[in-house]
C-alpha cells in the first residue's frame, strides 16, 4: 500500500494526465471522425476517396508510429513548439478518428435501404433524409461500437508513456528513477493494471446499459 | 455502396457537388502542401538528410529489424490463435468450474492494456526474480491480449450458429467433443475468418509497442537511425512507416478478400452470423476492428447486398 500512499501526488498527476489525453483526444477523434465519416458517405466521389485513403492509411499504421511522427517528427518542421502531451493528444486523436469514422459509416449502413428510399419518395431532400430518417435510426446501432472505440482509446493512452507523457504507464519509470520513492516496478504496474481494469469494466457496464436501453427491435 | 442515401443528382446538385469536390481537393492540397513546404524550408529534402539510406549496411539492418518484427508477429499470432481456441472452448464449457474462471481470465486479459502487460513482464517480473527478454515480453503480451479477443470472436461465432446444428450433431450420436470439433468450430471459424485475420492485423500493428520496452524491432531501429549523421528523424519515420503500412495493408487486403469471397460463397448462402446487432456480447470491450469486421461479415451492414439478416 506504500506504493500508493507514499506517491499519492504522482498517482494524482498520472491519472489526471491519462484522463486528459483520453478526454481531449476523444473530442478530437469525435470531431475529426464525424467529418471523415460524413465524407465517406457523401455524394461527392472525391470526398469519398479522400476519406477512404485517410482511413485506410491511418488504420494500417501502428499507433506507436503515429506517435513517432507527431512527437519526434513535428519538432523537425520548425513550427511553434508544442509539449509532448499536446502532440500525444493530437496523435491519438488522429488515430482514433479513423475508427470513429468507420463506426459511423457502418452505423449509417445498418439502416435498411427502404428507409432512405421511402424518405426520398415522399420528397425529402438529402439533408432531411439524413437528419430525420437515417441518422436517428443509425444512432442506436452506433452507440455500442462507439463505446468500444472509446474503451480502446482509453487503453491506447498508455502508448503515450513511451513518448515521455507523464501518464499512468509512465509511473513505473518515475517512481523507479526517484531513489526515495517507495514501491518496486511490479507493484506500480499491478496497480496501474488495476486502475485500467476498473475503468474499462465501468465503461463496459455503461455500454451494456446503453445497449439494453436502445436495443433495436426490428 | 451508400448510393441509397441520395438520388441521381440533378443540375443544381451536380453544381453543388462540383463545388464541394473542388473545396475538398483544395483543403487536402493545402494541408499536404503546407507540410511539404515546411519540410522544404527546414531542409528535410537535403541530400545529407537521406544520406544514411545510401549504405547497404543500413538496409541489411532494416531487414534484420523487419525479421524481428515478423518473428515476434508470427509466434504471437500462432500462440494467440491457440490460446483463443482454449479460452473459447473453456467459456463454452458446460461445467461452471471451468466456465467461470475462464470467463474471468478472458475479461481480465482484455481489460489490461497490452503495453501495461508487456511492461509487467519486462520490468515487473525481474522484481520476483524472473528475467525476461524483450522478445518474450512482446510475444506473451500480444498472445494474452489477442488470444482473449480471439476467444470472444470464436465464441460469438459458435453461439451465432443455429441451434439445430448442435442438436443434429447429438442426434447422430456424437459426443460433446465431436459436436464441437466436427460441427460447431469448423462453421464458426469459417464465418469468423475475416474477423480473425483483422485481429491478426492488430497483432502486427501492436508489435510496434515493442519499441517502448526496447525490443529491437523496426520502429526501434527507426529511432536508432534518427540519431545517425544528419539526424534523419522524419526520413527514417517515412521509410520505416512505409514498411509497416505496406505489411498491414497486405494483411488487411487479405482479410477483405476473404470477406468478399465468403460473401459470394455458395456454402454460406442463407447463413449469416448474426453478430452485428443480434449478439450484444460481441461489443463488450471488443476491439474496433473486430466489431466493424463482424458487422461487415454479418452482411447486415451491406446495404446493397442480397443476403439479408436472418431473424
Amino acid at each position: 500500500m506504500d506504493v500508493i500512499f507514499g506517491n499519492l501526488d504522482l498517482w494524482g498527476q498520472a491519472i489526471g494526465n491519462t484522463l486528459l489525453v483520453f478526454f481531449i483526444g476523444g473530442v478530437i477523434a469525435l470531431v475529426l471522425g464525424i467529418i471523415v465519416g460524413a465524407m465517406r458517405v457523401s455524394p461527392v466521389p472525391i470526398a469519398r476517396a479522400v476519406g477512404t485513403v485517410y482511413v485506410n492509411i491511418v488504420r494500417n499504421t501502428p499507433l506507436t508510429l503515429v506517435f513517432f511522427f507527431f512527437v519526434f517528427g513535428y519538432p523537425q518542421l520548425g513550427l511553434p513548439k508544442l509539449s509532448n502531451t499536446v502532440l500525444g493528444i493530437l496523435a491519438i486523436g488522429v488515430y482514433t478518428a479513423t475508427y470513429v469514422a468507420e463506426v459511423l459509416r457502418a452505423g449509417i449502413n445498418t439502416v435498411p435501404v427502404g428507409q432512405a428510399e421511402a424518405a426520398r419518395a415522399i420528397g425529402l431532400p438529402f439533408g432531411q433524409v439524413m437528419s430525420l430518417v437515417v441518422l436517428p435510426q443509425a444512432f442506436r446501432s452506433v452507440v455500442p461500437p462507439m463505446m468500444s472505440v472509446f474503451i480502446a482509446l482509453l487503453k491506447n493512452t498508455t502508448v503515450a508513456a513511451g513518448f515521455s507523457v507523464a501518464e499512468l504507464a509512465a509511473l513505473r519509470a518515475t517512481i523507479n528513477d526517484a531513489p526515495d520513492r517507495p514501491g518496486n516496478p511490479m507493484e506500480v504496474l499491478l496497480w496501474v493494471a488495476v486502475v485500467f481494469v476498473v475503468l474499462v469494466l465501468a465503461m463496459s457496464a455503461v455500454q451494456r446499459h446503453l445497449e439494453n436501453k436502445w436495443r433495436i427491435a426490428r | 455502396m451508400t448510393s441509397v442515401l441520395y438520388d441521381v443528382p440533378g443540375p443544381r446538385a451536380i453544381v453543388r457537388n462540383r463545388i464541394l469536390a473542388v473545396v475538398t481537393v483544395l483543403v487536402v492540397l493545402a494541408a499536404i502542401g503546407f507540410v511539404v513546404y515546411r519540410m522544404a524550408v527546414t531542409g528535410q529534402f537535403a541530400p545529407q538528410k537521406w544520406y544514411v539510406f545510401t549504405f547497404s549496411t543500413v538496409w541489411t539492418s532494416i531487414l534484420t529489424a523487419l525479421g524481428r518484427t515478423l518473428g515476434a508477429f508470427a509466434l504471437a499470432a500462432v500462440l494467440s490463435l491457440a490460446l483463443g481456441f482454449v479460452l473459447a472452448i473453456g467459456r463454452l464449457s458446460d461445467h461452471a468450474w471451468v466456465r467461470i474462471p475462464v470467463t474471468a481470465i478472458t475479461e481480465l486479459f482484455r481489460a489490461v492494456p497490452v503495453l501495461v502487460f508487456m511492461m509487467l513482464l519486462y520490468y515487473g517480473l525481474p522484481v520476483v526474480g524472473i528475467e525476461m527478454a524483450p522478445y518474450w515480453a512482446v510475444v506473451i503480451g500480444l498472445m494474452v491480449y489477442n488470444g482473449s479477443v480471439l476467444a470472444e470472436v470464436l465464441r460469438a461465432g459458435v453461439e451465432s450458429l443455429p441451434r439445430g446444428q448442435k442438436e443434429a450433431g447429438y442426434a447422430i450420436g456424437l459426443r460433446k467433443s465431436g459436436v464441437m470439433r466436427l460441427i460447431l468450430l469448423p462453421q464458426a471459424i469459417r464465418a469468423m475468418l475475416p474477423v480473425i485475420v483483422a485481429q491478426l492485423v492488430v497483432t502486427l500493428k501492436d508489435t510496434a509497442l515493442g519499441f517502448i520496452i526496447t525490443y529491437p524491432e523496426l520502429l526501434y531501429y527507426a529511432k536508432l537511425l534518427s540519431s545517425q549523421q544528419g539526424r534523419p528523424i522524419l526520413q527514417s519515420a517515412f521509410v520505416i512507416g512505409g514498411i509497416y503500412i505496406v505489411l498491414c495493408l497486405i494483411l488487411s487486403g487479405f482479410a477483405k478478400w476473404l470477406e468478399i469471397r465468403m460473401r459470394h460463397s455458395p456454402k454460406l448462402k442463407g447463413y449469416t452470423p448474426d453478430a452485428g446487432g443480434g449478439d450484444p456480447r460481441i461489443h463488450e470491450g471488443s476491439t474496433v476492428t473486430e466489431v466493424i469486421a463482424t458487422q461487415r461479415a454479418g452482411g447486415k451492414f451491406d446495404a446493397g447486398g442480397g443476403v439479408g439478416p436472418t431473424p
